[in-house]
This record gives structure tokens, sequence and C-alpha cells, in this order.
């Protein structure tokens, strides 16, 4: 029976009222009076010295408040990044400084050189057509693997190469590695691209600064996923702002999918500016801004091997990857490649020998960063593809196979440092097959092809680690920030709930989920609870959303305030019913004295607490307050099992998607509707992958799907009904609501089960295709069959 | 944008005086203009708006049994309009873009921009279409010169478009995945007197006829009839989504396609 209300209902999304009748408060509805507009000048090469630039034009130019290039910003700070990967020689990775305004160089269209900050945003774009800018074009650098060529030009010149790291993980396993390939009844190899994307959310990028002359406090309104972030890392190593004079409020967020993780130049511009000018300055990316200048996702090329002995049982894994940086560091960059990558290549099988090596490098292009599943996708992605590959290579069903390799008992220790807690792959395999109808599967083969198409069937398992992290640990890996999450619970005199929390909402449902968790705790209503959320000033430190951390974490910190408050409203309770503390038991929002009628009500209790005439005041404080911080002890590992069946089109390589059913173990589910409609979002997003996205540049750095009549997004009428599975729970075993996250699965499993479909389908039409490179879109599939 | 004065002419001639007009550009449903002027692409200094021209609105027959269609009649209309005429020619109205697109983009504005990968193009090329202006007739044959470029003349105006109704005909479209424009657009017609193929999207000279495919199908209006052709990819558009010989190879496929509809 579905629950009305608490954990395990689904209970509707309350932010949705405001989302869609046009309630909402995005960071554009933000305007402050006396405010002023920004228009960044951004170059149009990807690689060349700046040869001059002269304002003075512009500065003359109507409404112009002031004009802005890199020399202003010489006495401040580059932009951070976040986490330092050492390479496989103990040294750590290359980190090229990062300026808000292009200063000497620039290295990627789209990079701001130039600022203009007028009365009105096209009195700042006229001005900036004004700025005399002669860039001394450079070669570019785009390709990888040319990148690290000895004679390629150099992204930095200050570095030695254009090589960030060379990462091997783990670097003790290579040689053992090495000779289970050498030793080995069977190797399959397979050379693929991860193909780079943009994030393109709904609402582009938005940073108003603030500047209060009389208190000297700063304030930044952002379209950020983790305001409090952003406060440490501009406040502290961008522009020198102690964080108690530094303001950070990210209001309504319309999406993230990683790309506003990140602290970006125009958010430390809009600060700076404030205060140099005196004005509020606001700036509103426009939709060719964000394809040049958010940061994009993916783009890998890897060679991954998997050696297989005499049985079909997996020996050994090896691969090697090149992982593009862009032109800077974006703040999470380096950790995408390797920690989030290189950790989950065991996927769920037994391999017990794995070696991987990541090389990063530097190019002329728009700095990459996590995107949506963030390493993970790309590990999956490989993994299942070079299985399906040696199925159909040893002449086996390619779900067998992964059954055979299945890892069964937990905790397991995989050779890529994580141990997974808990799962069972062959519970979701079951149900993937019986909900795919995948015997069934013959049948609609038969039917597809008396209509001319070719049908295919793919499938893949996934794994994840996700509730990002145990601070400890990450520390040890490079990471310069803790990755914990706090919540302050308010309970108001009248019994009402305000739960603040660290965690950010940007389309994942917290103001509903969050609630259903606290009020199940206290057994009332779920409305009595309201979630706060997206400003440093109101909300305790945290570390916002990303990593699919939100529940797992931020949930996790949520419960142990609520327990707090519990355990002190007990002890009020107690007084009030002149009961031990220990005979105390809350249900159903009312406290009782165990094996008697004798009870008080929650209300009752929490307006003791404010009103304490009849209270133990000698004992405990007034109030009924709460806050506490939660750091996981380790990741949570979501894994799933996908089938994807598609039709090709034998005529013009059109592929459709017929059916695709998602089976996840999420462990604990809070809220059914929700958590399948994270998975729908995930799944529109690696099928888009999949079949439609692809960022391209071309030789010259130029580039060329820089809107959407080039750049392909996933529509309705591209995806099918999706049949989605979330019962096969084994709960996390280290947190205490036993949930997992679900935010990033579906972009992380989907992708290998469409490519695998389409190479069975082409298979079946008689074209020996053993792989085509994502997207799969209607020419590259002609191509492969000629 | 750049600053601008906009005019709204309610006759033919006020808005060719208007047009009369230093670097004046006429506006229609401002489909590509508006998204051009947005990005600072065009500085024009004077738009001149056409919806307004009631004379140039509107779907009819004319006594000579050809479909007359006004130059600022939207695409919505003629999918609702036209059906009962021309269902061939009312199908690819109601298939271009997106309902936003059709109920402000017009059929004058489309030819007159004449995008390489446009529809209207194909249905005028393959209908034997004539524009016809403010100042004259222009034969389709003679009207479309190559990607954006056509016979018009600075200034003048498309006022109405006639089409000969065909005894059948189809539109196949192969969407570009990301802007959904027309890869490959193929539009057939049967007439008593032959058959015209016209292919967008596909060439580097824009809209053009496939006469080899015309004289096949002249004889044997079947699929089968244009099995055994094939064009060249080398003077095809060649690009993110398809080689030049993709985009030769699905001209064929769209035209059979289109044959087998439309017979």
């Amino acid at each position: 029976m579905p629950k009305d209300g608490g954990i395990g209902a689904s209970s509707k999304r309350r932010e949705d009222v405001r989302f869609l009748t046009g309630a909402g408060n995005y960071t554009d509805d933000i305007n402050i009076r006396g405010q002023a507009h920004v228009f960044f000048l951004r170059s149009d090469v990807a690689h060349g010295t700046i040869t001059s630039i002269n304002t003075s034009a512009a500065e003359a130019m109507p409404g112009v408040v002031k004009v802005f290039t890199g020399t202003d910003f010489e006495a401040v700070g580059g932009m951070p990044c976040g986490w330092q990967v050492t390479d496989k020689h103990g040294q750590p990775m290359q980190e090229p400084r990062h300026p808000i305004l292009a200063h000497g160089k620039v290295r990627h269209v789209g990079e701001p050189v130039a600022a203009v900050v007028a009365e009105t945003l096209e009195q700042a774009r006229d001005a900036a057509e004004a700025i005399e800018l002669d860039i001394a074009e450079l070669p570019a650098v785009v390709d990888m693997k040319a990148a690290v060529a000895g004679d390629a030009p150099k992204v930095h010149d200050d570095l030695t190469s254009n090589l960030c790291y060379d990462w091997g993980f783990v670097e003790e396993n290579k040689t053992a590695t090495d000779e289970a390939f050498a030793n080995a009844a069977h190797v399959t190899t397979l050379e693929l691209v991860n193909n780079r994307l943009v994030a393109n959310p709904m609402e582009p990028r938005v940073a108003v600064g603030d500047y209060a002359r009389g208190t000297g406090d700063s304030t930044l309104y952002t379209t950020s996923q983790n305001p409090h972030v952003i406060r440490l890392l501009m406040g502290a190593f961008v522009l020198g702002i102690p964080e108690h004079k530094l303001r950070v409020v990210a209001p309504d967020v319309g999406g993230g999918f990683g790309t506003k993780i990140f602290h970006y130049q125009e958010e430390a511009f809009c600060t700076f500016a404030a205060k140099a000018c005196n004005r509020p300055v606001k700036w509103t990316s426009s939709r060719s801004e964000a394809f040049m200048s958010d940061a994009h996702g993916r783009d890998h090329v890897t060679k991954i091997e998997l050696a297989l002995d005499g049985n079909n049982n997996f020996a050994a894994i090896r691969t090697e990857t090149f992982a593009n940086m862009g032109a800077y560091l974006s703040t999470f960059a380096p950790s995408v490649p390797t920690w989030l990558h290189g950790t989950l290549m065991a996927g769920n099988y037994r391999t017990p020998l794995i070696y991987v090596n990541v090389k990063a490098v530097f190019t002329n292009t728009v700095p990459v960063d996590a995107y949506r599943g963030a390493g993970r996708p790309e590990a999956t992605f490989q993994l299942e593809r070079v299985i399906d590959k040696a199925a159909r290579e040893l002449g086996v069903d390619p779900i067998a196979l992964r059954r055979q390799n299945f890892i069964t008992e937990f905790p397991y220790a995989t050779p890529v440092a994580v141990e997974y807690d808990t799962g069972n792959y062959v519970a979701t395999m079951d149900k993937l097959e019986e909900m795919g109808d995948l015997s069934g599967f013959a049948e609609r083969r038969a039917a597809s092809e008396a209509k001319g198409k070719w049908r295919g069937l793919g499938v893949n398992c996934y794994i994840e680690a996700c509730g990002i992290a145990p601070s400890n640990l990450v520390g040890q890996l490079g990471a310069r920030a803790g990755l914990y999450e706090s919540a302050t619970v308010r309970v108001n005199a009248t019994g009402g709930l305000v739960v603040m929390t660290g965690s950010h909402s940007h389309g994942q449902g917290h103001e509903t989920s969050f609630a259903q968790v606290v009020a199940d705790m206290i057994g009332i209503d779920e409305n009595m609870v309201e979630i706060v959320h997206g400003d440093t000033a109101n909300a305790p430190m945290g570390m916002g959303t990303y990593g699919s951390r939100s529940l797992a974490v931020g949930g996790s910190a949520m419960v142990r305030a609520t327990e707090k408050i519990i355990a002190k409203a007990k002890k009020i309770a107690s007084h009030l019913l002149e009961a031990s503390e220990s005979d105390i038991e809350l249900k159903d929002g009312a406290f009782s004295v165990a094996g008697t009628d004798k009870s008080v009500a929650w209300g009752d209790v929490t307006l003791a607490a404010y009103v304490p005439h009849n209270y133990p005041l000698e004992e405990i404080e007034p109030g009924l307050e709460e806050t506490a911080f939660y750091d996981p002890s380790n990741f949570t590992y979501p894994s799933g099992a996908y089938a994807c069946e598609v039709e090709v089109d034998p005529d013009t390589g059109k592929v459709t998607i017929e059916r695709f059913t998602a089976v996840d173990d999420f462990g604990n589910v809070v809220n059914p509707m929700i958590v399948t409609g994270q998975v729908h979002g995930g799944l529109a997003q690696g099928i888009g992958q999949a079949l439609l996205e692809n960022c391209a540049y071309d030789e010259n750095g130029q580039l060329l799907s820089a809107s959407y009549m080039d750049y392909a997004m996933p529509r309705a009428d591209d995806l099918p009904m999706f049949s989605v599975d979330h019962s096969c729970q084994t709960p996390c075993t280290h947190n205490p609501l036993g949930v997992k996250g679900c935010g990033e699965a579906g972009a992380i499993g989907s992708p290998p089960s469409v490519v695998n479909a389409v190479v069975d389908a082409l298979q079946s039409g008689g074209k020996d295709v053993t792989h085509i490179d994502m997207p799969l879109s209607p020419a590259r599939v002609w191509a492969a069959m000629q | 944008m750049y600053n601008f004065d906009v005019e709204t002419p309610g006759t033919v001639a006020d808005a060719v005086a208007a047009l009369g007009r230093d670097e004046a550009q006429a506006l229609g449903g401002g489909q590509t203009l508006i998204p051009t002027l947005k990005q600072r692409l065009a500085s024009p200094s004077v738009l001149v708006s056409l919806t307004g021209v009631a004379e140039m609105k509107g779907v009819c027959v004319g006594d000579d049994g050809q479909l007359c269609i006004g130059g600022a009649t939207t695409h919505a209309t003629v999918a609702s309009e036209a059906r009962a005429h021309y269902a061939g020619l009312a199908e690819l109205a109601s298939h271009i873009g997106d309902p936003a697109v059709r109920n402000r983009g017009t059929i004058g504005g489309s030819l007159a921009n004449n995008d390489p990968s446009a529809c209207y193009p194909a249905a005028a090329l393959g209908s034997g279409a004539t524009i016809v202006t403010n100042a004259r007739s222009i034969a389709a044959d003679d009207y479309f010169e190559g990607m954006f470029s056509t016979a018009l003349d600075e200034g003048e105006i498309i006022t109405e478009v006639r089409f000969p109704i065909p005894q059948a005909a189809n539109y196949q479209k192969f969407l570009q995945p990301a802007s959904r424009f027309a890869l490959v657009g193929v539009f057939v017609a049967k007439y008593a007197e032959g058959v015209r193929v016209a292919v967008t999207g596909a060439s580097n000279d824009g809209v053009f006829r496939w006469t080899e495919a015309e004289t096949a199908l002249a004889s044997n209006f079947s699929a089968d009839a244009v099995s055994g052709l094939a064009l060249s990819g080398d003077d095809m558009i060649s690009d993110l989504h398809g080689t030049g010989d993709y985009r030769a190879h699905l001209v064929g496929v769209m035209t059979k396609r289109a044959v087998a509809a439309a017979a």
C-alpha cells in the first residue's frame, strides 16, 4: 500500500507549485536598486597573445561606468582548483594560473578578455564593441594526443608541457596486471571516445554582486549548487574577503547537472566590480555564452583491455585514458578522471587485477569538469562496452558472462581502493530480465524485421560511488575540502519546524523529500516542516549538492540533528509528564509514558521549550534548536541493470529507442515518485549522450556546436516511455537512512546499453560492426554500415 | 540588437515605399531575422514589417486552378487552409519548425531567405511555382540562385506564390538531429506534363532539381524507378551532421519514400 505521508510516500513536490506557475525566485529575478550591468568581451580565437588592448573609446561611450581588463586583477588570486592529483611518480599535477580576465594570452574561444560595466546591458555591449583588441593568433592545441606530442605548442608557456598529470592506479598492481594479460586465455581490446558534452541547464548562469559601503559586506547572488563552497573559494582564494564579510545566495536554481558546482570568473568579477564601482553589478549569461563558458563534461579517449581466463572469468583489466582538462583547471576537474573514474573500474564484477592510467591534458578548449555522473559514466561505459565485445568474441551470452562474474558477497573490497558495503546484482538482473521481458525479444525482433528494421538488445550493469564523501579519505586523495554536510533543525514554539541544510536543491525536490524524513521521525504532518537552503546567511556550513550526496550525506546530518531535537524534547516531555525520561516514547507526534495512557502532544512540548514556565531550567536550556554535522564513513554504492531495445533503419542509419528498462538499487527510498523522476531525467541525459549530444571543435579550436542549431539536445519524442523500478533495495549499511543516492544513476547507466543495442542490431543485419563512437547519429551509424 | 526604426505598412505600395529608405529590411515572421538581429549579426536602420499587409495574406484557388498563397501567410495557415486543395504542400507546411515557428513564419519570408535547409524552397521548385512580387512574376526555376541567394532585387517583396496543383505530391524530410531543419528534404510532384523532384538541405548550391530522377519517374512513377540512380556527394554539404556522401545517399532514400507515399 502506498503511504500517504512520510518516508516511502510519493508526496507531490511542493516546490513545483512556484516553479510551474512562474512564482520562483531565480537569480535573474533579483534586481537591486542602482544595479549596473556587465558585458564580457570574450576571445573569438582559441589561442593567441594579446598584443594590445585599448579601452579609451569604450570608456567614453554613453552609460559606461567602468571598463576592466586583466591588469585590474593582478592583485587578486586566480581561480582556485579544489583537488590536487599526484601523478604516478609521486609528483603534484601541473596547475596553471587561471585569471579572472585573460592576461597576456587567451587560451580558449569564449575566455573573457575585458568587461564593460554600464547602466544598461545594451550600453555595455555597445561599448565592448568599441574596445580595440589585438590578438596575435597562435596555433591551437585541440587533439589530446597531439597536445602531448613533443612538438605541440604549449597552452601554458610556464608549464613544462600540456600534460597536467600522468596518473597510475593502482601503480603497485601494474606489473601483476601486465603478467595476467600475458597469461590470459582471451583478451578483448576496445578503443573508444566518451564524447564531450555541454550541460545545458534550462537556466543559464547568472551572477549579481553587491557591496554595502556602510558595513563593508559583500553579497553574491549566483546560480550555484553549493553557495558555501563558492563563498570559501572566492572569499579565501580569489578576492581575499573573509567569510564573515561575504554572503553567497543561490536562490531557486534551474538545473545544475554539475556545471553549477564550480566557481566561475563571472562570480568573482561581479563581486569585485560591485565594490570597485560601488554599484551592484549583474551578469546574465546568454545561451551562446553558456556554450563557451560553462564547464563542459566527459571528453575521454580510452583504450580498455579485458583479460579472461579459459573459463571466461575476468582475470584483469587495463586501461589508458586521455582526459581533456580544457585550457584551465576547473574547480574539481582533476578528480573526475582519477578518483571518480579509476575507483569504479571494477564495476559489478570480481576482477582481481586492475590498472588504470589517465593522462590529463591541457588543450585550447573550454575547461572540462564534472557533469552528471562525473567519471563514473566514463568508467561504466568502457567496462560495459568491453564486456559486451568480449561476449560477442567468445560467442557467449552477454548477460550470462556478466552473471558469471558478478560480485555476490559483501562487503567486497575491490582492487581499486573502494569497498562496496552492500548490493545484490543478481536480484537487479533478475528483475531486469522479468520487467524488460527479455525472453520476448526474439519475437519483437522478428516483428521489427517484418517492417524492414533491424532490432537490437543491449544490456549493461553499473555501479557508482555516491554519497560523496568521507573527508579523511578524500583528503588523502588530494581534495582541498571536506565533504561533510550539516543541518540545523529549528523547532518553533507552535510546533512547526524549519530545517536549514547545506544541501542545495536545483530540481531534486529536497523541499519535499527532506520534509518527509523529518516529519516521519517525529510523526507529524510533513507540511509542518519547511526546508531552507541556498543562503550562507541562514544555512549552516554546507558543501552543497553533487555526486548524488544530498540525501545520503545532507539527509543524514538532518537525521542526526532531528535525533538531538527528539532527545531534548523527550527530556521536556518527561518533566511535563512527571515520568522518567527512559519511559518516554514518541509516536505519531505525541510523547507518552510507556505502559500508561499519559501523554503530551508535540505542540505542548515545543511550546514549553519557548515558554518555559513549567520547565527544568536548572537541567536543560530553553529552546529547541539543534545542529549536526555528518561525515560519511564510506561512499554509497547504488547499482543497477539496464536494458535498451533499438530499431535501426537500414536505409538511413537512424536509431530509435523502442524499449528502455531501468532497474536500480538505491537502498531505501524516501519518495518513489521523485526517485522515478530523477531516473527519467538521468536516462534522458544518458540517451542524449549516446544518440544526440556532441560538443565538437574544429582543428583551430573553434566551437562547431555552439548553439542548438548544431548541438542536439534530447527531446521528449526522442525517448520511449521508460520502465523504471527501484524495488530491489539493499539499504546502505553506514548511513542512518540506508539510502544511496539516485540523481546520477540514469546518466551513468544508460549509454552503454544504447550502444550495445545498436551494435547488436547492426550485427543482426549482417554488418560486422563492433563499435561506433557516441553520439550514434544517423550519419555515424550509416557510415559504420558501409 | 542594435537600434532600428519600425514601419508597419498596411499596403504593398506603402511597404515598397518604406523599403526605399536607407538600409531598410523587410521583416516577415522574423523567424530568421530576429535571432540574427539579437546576435547583432545584422544592423538594418529600418525594419518594414509585412505582417500588417492584408492583401498579402491568405490562401485561395485562382481562376486558372492554381493555389495562390499570400506572401505574408503563415505556415500554420497554409497547413490548415491549403489541405483541401494541395495536401502535399499543406503537409510540408505542418512540419516546418515547431508551433511557434509555424504561427509566425511566412512563406514569403522563407522563400526570400532561401535557407539551404528550408522546406518551402523544395515545394516551390518541386511544384514549378511562380513567385509573384510587387514588380513581376518569377518562375521558380529562375528564382533560386544558390544558398541564401534569389532573383529578388533590393526592396522587392514576395506578395504571392502560385502553385500548380499536382496529381500527386509528397515531401519527405530527414531531420538534422539538432536544428530539425532538413538534413535532406525531397519534394516530389507528379503533373500531367511530367514529374518534378526538388531537393533541399543537401547541396552546396541550395535547393535543386534532380532531373535524372524526374526523367525516370516520368515513365514509371514508382520507387523502383529511382533505385538505380545515384547522386555524387562531391557538391553536397558536409558538416557535423553528415558527409556529402551521406546526404547524396539520403536524397535517393527520401525520393523513393516520397514517391511511394505519393503514388
